[in-house]
């Protein structure tokens, strides 16, 4: 009994100990052109690994989106993140309607903060959909921006 | 800030009428004090002279922050700032 206890106890820290030396060896994933030429919103949100929408959770509570509700120029669109959910590894943005709807996508480590503030393009009225992987998990909040004049084709 | 025209692809050049081909940084990486702690991927969606704000918790005065950046059409920068 005693023995199988310390057994677990060596393998659990030679798990985590695994798992710590995985993470500088796993490295950042490299941008990928496909996710970012998709132009229908659902392959969008496919390329990034979702197989089903449907498994996205719903986390308005915990992810912190900000965002103007009227963009006069649809050229920068200031947008700020923050998300709450622990283990937030990365945060990817998408506007619906945009030629390419996925804009940008975050990938953080423990060093810093699960937190973004940028400025992006829009091309007309549209949802912004706020992805969160964490600890493996996906989830979504969204929010709809009214753009005045457009961002892609202007100035 | 990063100074870069960020072009979409879709945009005329107005006396050439031609399309301004699309221009955009791909990927930014942020390390503190030489170590990577985020990395960024763009599109063409975002913003010319792309603005990024972040938080580092642990950085104290006189660390040393970086980012280097690649675009689509292999041209590539860097800056260095010392957090005062």
């Amino acid at each position: 009994m005693n023995l199988s206890k310390k057994r677990r106890a060596f393998l659990n820290s030679a798990l985590a100990l695994i798992s710590t030396l995985l993470i500088p060896v796993k490295g950042y994933a490299r941008w990928d052109e496909t996710a970012y030429n998709e132009v229908d919103i659902a392959d969008s949100i496919r390329s990034i690994g979702i197989r089903n929408p449907g498994e996205l959770r719903d986390a308005s509570k915990n992810i912190e989106l900000s965002l103007p509700e009227i963009a006069e120029n649809g050229a920068i669109v200031p947008i700020k993140i923050l998300s709450k959910i622990p283990k937030t590894e990365r945060i990817f943005v998408f506007a619906e309607k945009n030629p390419q709807p996925l804009v940008s996508d975050y990938i953080f480590t423990s060093d810093v903060e699960p937190f973004v503030a940028s400025r992006i393009k829009m091309g007309e009225t549209a949802f912004v959909h706020v992805i969160v992987l964490a600890d493996g998990i996906f989830y979504r909040t969204a929010r709809q921006v009214k753009v005045t004049i457009g961002g892609c084709g202007e100035e | 800030m990063i100074f870069h025209p960020m072009e979409t692809g879709y945009r005329k050049n107005k006396h050439t009428a031609e399309m301004i081909p699309k221009h955009f940084i791909h990927t930014v990486k942020i390390s503190h004090n030489g170590k990577s702690i985020m990395q960024v991927h763009w599109s063409r969606s975002v913003s010319k002279n792309p603005y990024l704000n972040f938080r580092v918790p642990n950085a104290v005065s006189g660390d040393e922050l970086s980012i280097a950046w690649d675009d689509n059409m292999g041209e590539s920068g860097s800056g260095t700032a010392t957090i005062s």
